[in-house]
């Protein structure tokens, strides 16, 4: 186990620096940079960019700037935004939070109600109920969540009034009601089509289990139906669901673009999007380091947490 | 508007000689769209209620002289002010200032070269300390500090022998008259000498992420990705503030921004606006007040003269019969922009209504370039000398309406055999050298010309400002014309307002005749608050919204 992990370390820092080549070279090449938004708004003539370009130090040659990032992040300086001048950890930190908790509601949500419904929908496999969660899942899936975020907004904001057109609280608020009241909307709608693609996932790996011979040998041991599901079934089907749980784990904590737009939610997706608008190349290489770093990490963990709960999987 | 070009600062240069100054007739006017009727109460005696601004940027740069985009200083007019600000009308009116100086009152010399500020004795720092005119002296210091990433320096360049006379005094000579320095002045807000300037790394220095001021609003805290909140400064030696608080939201997204705006969860649409194509639904929203608001951005179909095809005048003129604003106007903008023939605000002093009015004709178009010389090919496309009558146009990608409006002008185009090529690109792209170094072969952009409510436009139009000929400016048509550059000289070195206004009158005469771009409007906001939100004016001359938000109340 020691060796495996130890491996994986190894593997994971060399992966870690070729990413983080490829990313600052590839932002660094794109044509425009941190200065092109200022060549538009009051009259910035090439001579004034310039100077401000030298004493950022965008001037120098690509591999000193390289370096110079890469010495400072071992030192762990992940430098300072562009945007506006705050350290690039405390710019993420104040994003994870909101991300965190409107992922973390959604995620929970679509995995609770997903794997039941792909549990009932494989038990009953050609029922009514099957082909309702199938169907279900299809229009769930197709429906682009811009769309069906703003007919949400419409119908319980603008017509009904039940509830608050977006924004994670109320400004002068911030109870932990009033933040209950903002997750609902946003939540759901997130929530709506992972729960399509966790039921789906479900059904498959339950129907996979269920046809396999210590089912039947379960069954002819004159187990109950809920023996044979939560004992036999259940503790196998899980299993993949675990290794699907640790891939999105970089997926929950980098938001959800889409969904953080229109409900105007200041989390990771969001910022991702504003630091690659403006050219905020510390940030945004901050982020992909830490999303490289999660998917590493989540990839681990699913290994794991597998090989603790699955006897059949030694790791080594 | 994001991907419009506003009005430069002019660079300095010893062509221009001071004239403006005090010259209030230089002034754009924006005429009252908001009514201010006569049902209006009068403001609150002390601060109350709260007002929340939605914004589709974030603001995120609050030191008001670090690199900033004009979102950004919708919280510097609410945390700052400026030694003197020019208001709706175009006129300025003394803040930090007791007066503004002028030739008359003596705070300038007849030659330009010498000032004098008086400062008013009753201002404090958010923090309590007195302000003085040591704050000034540094601000304009810090503008030409050599390792300050400062914003901007044209104009503060030019300053030398400052000097604090007293507390509310002090005197400082211009190395050479420069006209639009008072403009410049009206936009430079002051910043604490005894908190920043105690700092020994001024780019990454606290105070630029919580903001101390002298402004009708204090900082209280910024919710990144989300919110600002600012709360009132009661001690402010102005008008107002009315507000108890502050908040500016930032909505990423103008459908969402409008929806907001609807459900009430916002209660002033500010920069980016309501979209056009809202516009009638908007007016008629009960409980809101919705208005379009003339900007000074003209949109044109700009040229870059240097390449063979755009240098015969008879193209261009072709062209500009080919082009069917109106249709774009109505069909695209939802005929709210204004046609225009000139890159000058209608709104100026300095605007001349009498320049020949565009023709849409497209058989003209065709003789013309028949008259020139410029056949069809084989392929129905016009040449001339090898030259063939094709090229490509730009424009940032993503602005749906442009696109349109651009698929729109190329159908135009090849009715009379010219083939237009549509190369859209991100704005980072667009704006950057392909724009500045004259890249582009044509162009479709928003530009504000003027600074704040200057008519000098050297900095555009002038022939020593073609960046590609490693000029100065912004003159990326590299439109080289000695009579424009004469024009430019005589405007910037008259002191007769008469005068002055003479030179601009015939400049555009002059640019009208050479199209090198093809003037098609003025732009129109669609603006709006809730009903009973008072004192919102909106002000041609500022970049931003909040500019008067000391005067803003809640009418219960």
């Amino acid at each position: 186990m020691l060796r495996f992990l130890f491996g994986r370390l190894w593997q994971s820092l060399v992966l870690l620096v070729i990413v983080s080549v490829i990313g600052f070279a590839v932002l660094n090449l794109a044509p425009g940079g941190p200065l092109s938004q200022f060549a538009l708004t009051p009259g910035m003539t090439q001579a004034q960019l310039a100077r401000i370009a030298h004493q950022m130090g965008l001037d120098r040659p690509l591999p000193v700037q390289y370096w110079e990032w890469f010495t400072r992040l071992l030192q762990g300086d992940w430098g300072r935004s562009y945007r506006d001048n705050q350290p690039v950890l405390s710019v993420i930190w104040s994003h994870l939070m909101a991300t965190l908790l409107l992922m973390g509601t959604s995620t929970l949500i679509s995995v609770l109600i997903g794997t039941w419904v792909g549990v009932l929908g494989a038990l009953r496999r050609y029922s009514i109920f099957d082909y309702a969660a199938t169907v279900g899942a299809m229009v769930a899936l197709s429906i682009p969540t811009f769309w069906f975020g703003l007919i949400a907004i419409y119908l319980f904001s603008l017509r009904l009034g039940w509830l608050p057109a977006g924004n994670m609280y109320t400004i002068g608020d911030g109870s932990v009601l009033d933040y209950a009241v903002h997750l609902i909307m946003p939540s759901l709608v997130l929530a709506l089509v992972n729960v399509a693609v966790w039921s789906r996932y479900m059904r498959t790996a339950v129907l996979d289990v269920m046809n396999q011979d210590f089912v039947r040998t379960a069954r002819a041991k004159g187990l109950t139906r809920w023996a044979v599901l939560t004992r036999h079934i259940l503790r196998n089907a899980l299993v993949p669901m675990i290794t699907l749980l640790g891939l999105q784990l970089p997926t929950i904590l980098g938001g959800a673009l889409v969904t953080e737009t229109v409900f105007t939610w200041p989390g990771m997706g969001r910022l991702f999007l504003d630091s690659l608008g403006y050219s905020d190349y510390p940030v945004v290489m901050g982020l992909l380091m830490l999303s490289a770093i999660l998917v590493l990490v989540g990839n681990l963990m699913a290994d794991i947490a597998v090989a603790v709960i699955d006897p059949r999987i030694r790791l080594g | 508007m994001a991907d419009q070009h506003f009005s430069s600062w002019s660079r300095p240069s010893r062509r221009r000689v001071l004239s403006l100054i005090g010259a209030s007739s230089a002034a754009l006017v924006a005429p009252g769209l908001f009514g201010k009727g006569s049902a209006m109460a009068a403001p609150p005696s002390e601060p109350t209620g709260q007002v929340i601004v939605g914004f589709s940027q974030e603001p995120t740069i609050f030191n008001p002289h670090m690199p900033h985009i004009e979102v950004d200083e919708g919280i510097h007019f609410s945390l700052f002010d400026p030694l003197f600000i020019v208001d709706d009308k175009g006129e300025f009116q003394p803040s930090l200032a007791t007066e503004v100086p002028s030739v008359e009152n003596g705070g300038i010399s007849e030659d330009g070269l010498h000032w004098k500020i008086k400062l008013r004795d009753d201002v404090k720092w958010h923090d309590g300390k007195p302000f003085t005119a040591e704050d000034v002296k540094f601000t304009i210091e810090l503008l030409v500090d050599p390792d300050f990433r400062s914003w901007r320096r044209d104009g503060h360049e030019l300053v030398e022998n400052l000097t604090v006379v007293s507390p509310t005094e002090l005197t400082f000579d211009l190395k050479s008259p420069y006209a639009p320095y008072p403009s410049i002045l009206a936009a430079t807000f002051i910043v604490p000498k005894h908190i920043l300037g105690e700092e020994a790394d001024k780019n990454n220095a606290p105070y630029n992420n919580a903001p101390v001021g002298t402004g009708p609003f204090k900082w209280v805290e910024r919710m990144a990705g989300d919110h600002i909140t600012l709360e009132a400064n009661e001690d402010y030696f102005g008008e107002g503030p009315y507000l108890k608080r502050l908040i500016y939201k930032y909505i990423p997204d103008l459908t969402v921004l409008y929806t907001q705006f609807k459900t009430g969860d916002i209660d002033v649409v500010g920069l980016q606006w309501i979209t056009p194509d809202k516009y009638q639904e908007a007016k008629d929203l009960p409980g809101k007040s919705v208005a379009v608001v003339p900007a000074a951005t003209v949109e044109s179909l700009s040229f870059n003269m240097d390449r063979p095809q755009f240098k015969d005048p008879k193209v261009r003129q072709a062209l500009y019969h080919a082009l069917d604003k109106q249709t774009i106007i109505d069909a695209l903008y939802y005929g709210l922009p204004t046609p225009t023939e000139t890159f000058m605000p209608q709104q100026s002093a300095y605007y001349n209504a009498d320049l020949p009015k565009h023709e849409y004709d497209p058989e003209k178009a065709k003789s013309l370039l028949d008259e020139a010389g410029w056949m069809p090919g084989g392929d129905g496309i016009r040449e001339k000398d090898g030259v063939k009558l094709a090229f490509t146009n730009s424009t940032t990608a993503g602005n749906h309406i442009r696109e349109q409006a651009q698929q729109f002008i190329q159908q135009s185009f090849k009715e009379i055999g010219v083939d237009m090529s549509i190369s859209n690109l991100p704005p980072a792209v667009m704006w950057g050298d392909y724009w500045m170094m004259s890249k582009f072969d044509s162009v479709v952009v928003g530009i504000n010309f003027l600074t704040g409510s200057d008519p000098d436009v050297s900095n555009y139009l002038a022939p020593t400002s073609i960046p590609a000929k490693g000029g100065a400016g912004q003159n990326t048509w590299q439109y080289d014309s000695e009579e424009v550059g004469k024009l430019l000289d005589e405007g910037g070195s008259t002191f007769v307002t008469e005068e002055r206004k003479a030179a601009y009158m015939k400049l555009q005469e002059v640019v009208r005749s050479d199209l090198p771009f093809l003037p098609m409007f003025q732009y129109a906001t669609v603006r709006g608050h809730k009903e009973g939100v008072e004192g919102v004016v909106p002000n041609i001359n500022v970049r931003i919204d909040s500019w008067d938000v000391a005067t803003w109340y809640w009418d219960k």
